[in-house]
């Protein structure tokens, strides 16, 4: 299979597959998967599960040194990751989480600022166990950020999070991605999620992207909108989830 | 409820009890209503608790031994013991051949848990060094190493060499065995955020492998720790001229009993020592985990 790193010029996208194939036995799980994000691009990707959501993220992350497959892909330099589990070592604390495998110069002082941008300040020296549910993913989200990413990845950054963790985390995202513009994919299975926080849409299946809508929204985002509902109804339907008709 | 449930609990054994009047909200006697719950953990460590069973230990041995109980003959008094200790101090005798033992000990330790830590990285990082070491060193495992002795002897003769070897053996097939079971038990998911992270081989070996396996590095030591004083004792009565196993061994020619016991003490001082050393190493080492023990 034939991949391509390398800086990003003003022409080219954040990822480029073509016809890319991954395969686990004899199924194939992307079936010759053809996206384009650009650069700055925030997408979700839906799917239900299954569909090769974490497969095509893993192929992108170029994690996938033991799945058979062929295609091509053309990814940025610098990718980072976010996992559903913080994946925080245990071992290091917060601060050497952050920078871990950070090369350059200041390295510190670049992880206690992204700790601070993430709302830890002061927290550089805790062991991850002493930090809560959303501070761990915080954490990993300041991990991630502090590699100044061209393309970030997320595989369902918020799925292990309650409610109203979540619902911070979710403004915290989007703040951090307006302050620095990187790609996103962002995989979820969280419809409102997917249309509250990207501008484009992507729902996955049987290994091809069937549906590929753009969310034209003004920020913040309201729930409530009629538009917002037109949205996640479309992607409800697509997702194979029949919508009960309410009448208000 | 919280009345009837009081009631069907002391039944039989509280009949003539009046019954309140009022529902009582902390229930009958066999309720626990207040304060916290039940603890199941061990609960709140006292400052050198380690030491009580030891000395409860000697303050049997000892009132035995001053109620006429033991024989002396049998098994001296403390007192005795710590007399003869003081002579043998005296003379030098037992500063002589305990420095001789922990010299044993200690290289036997070092090249044990150097060779052990090395072949288990080795083992645990690649699939070749895998399929080379753990064989032979599981077969090993079964073999414990006084049963080499003989063939130790006839190899390397029977001076220190011989001596150090035994003990680095016993040492080394400990390490292996501890330090390679945690560390082919990390976690894949680390191994997956270092390559996400794009560690090198170096970085990953530190940051990652390294401090994911030390509390089987530290179970490891323990037991090397251990098996070396075991293996002080073997080697050091087989034609030794010095050390603590020899003076034991020459003070039972001449049924001296209170010096065996000073030798027993000296190697018993040694093993609790050398084992709260490594726990006390291990707990600084691993405070970033939360354990039942806390």
């Amino acid at each position: 299979m034939a991949t391509h790193t390398g800086g990003l010029t003003e022409d080219r996208p954040a990822i480029r597959t073509a016809r890319l194939v991954r395969r686990f036995g004899d199924r194939d799980v992307l079936k010759e998967l053809d996206l384009t994000v650009a650069q700055g691009e925030f997408t979700a990707l839906l799917g239900r599960s299954g569909s090769g959501k974490s497969t095509l993220l893993r192929a992108v992350a170029r994690l996938d040194h033991t799945v058979e497959g062929s295609g091509e892909l053309v990814v940025p330099d610098r990718v980072s990751l976010s996992f559903q589990d913080s994946r925080l070592l245990p071992w290091l604390r917060v601060l050497d989480n952050v920078i871990l495998g950070l090369r350059g110069p200041r390295v510190r002082e670049r992880g206690l600022t992204a700790l601070a941008e993430v709302g830890l300040e002061g927290r550089d020296r805790s062991w991850p166990h002493e930090l809560s549910g959303g501070e761990q993913q915080r954490a990993a989200l300041a991990r991630a950020l502090v590699r100044d990413p061209e393309l970030l990845l997320a595989d369902e950054p918020f799925g292990a999070l309650d409610a109203l963790t979540r619902i911070k985390m979710h403004d915290l995202l989007r703040e951090l991605y307006e302050r620095h513009r990187p790609a996103v994919l962002l995989v979820t299975h969280d419809v409102d999620e997917a249309v509250e926080l990207a501008d484009r849409v992507l729902v996955l299946e049987d290994g091809r992207i069937s549906v590929d809508l753009r969310i034209d929204l003004p920020s913040p985002r309201s729930r409530r909108a009629p538009r917002f509902q037109e949205y996640r109804d479309t992607l409800l339907a697509a997702l194979g989830v029949a919508q009960p008709q309410l009448t208000h | 409820m919280t009345d009837l449930l009081a009631k069907a609990r002391t039944t039989g054994t509280d009949e003539a009890r009046p019954e309140p009047a009022v529902p009582r909200v902390t229930g009958g006697p066999a309720h626990v209503s207040l304060g916290t719950r039940r603890r199941l953990g061990p609960g709140r460590a006292l400052p050198y608790g380690r030491l009580i069973g030891p000395a409860l230990l000697v303050l049997v041995w000892w009132t035995a031994s001053a109620s006429g109980y033991l024989d002396p003959r049998i098994l001296s008094s403390p007192g005795t013991v710590v007399a003869t200790a003081a002579d043998l101090l005296e003379s030098g005798r037992l500063q002589d051949n305990v420095l001789i033992s922990l010299q044993r000990a200690g290289l036997g330790l070092f090249f044990g848990v150097s060779a052990g830590v090395i072949l288990a990285v080795a083992a645990g990082l690649s699939r070749s060094g895998e399929y080379l070491l753990d064989g032979p060193l599981q077969i090993k495992r079964a073999i414990p190493s006084l049963a080499m002795l003989p063939l130790l002897i006839l190899w390397l003769g029977i001076g220190e060499q011989m001596k150090v070897t035994v003990i680095a053996l016993g040492v080394a097939v400990n390490m292996y065995i501890n330090t390679y079971a945690s560390l082919t038990g990390i976690d894949s998911k680390y191994v997956e955020l270092a390559e996400g992270l794009d560690l090198g081989r170096g970085q990953f070996i530190r940051k990652v492998v390294v401090p994911g396996s030390l509390p089987g590095f530290f179970v490891g030591l323990r037991l090397g720790v251990t098996s070396s004083w075991l293996g002080l004792i073997v080697v050091e009565q087989i034609n030794a001229t010095n050390g603590i196993g020899y003076m034991m061994f020459q003070a039972q020619q001449y049924a001296q009993s209170d010096v065996i016991i000073v030798g027993l003490v000296a190697y018993g001082i040694f093993g609790f020592a050398s084992d709260a050393a490594v726990r006390a190493v291990e707990r600084k080492v691993l405070s970033w985990r939360r354990t039942l023990a806390g």
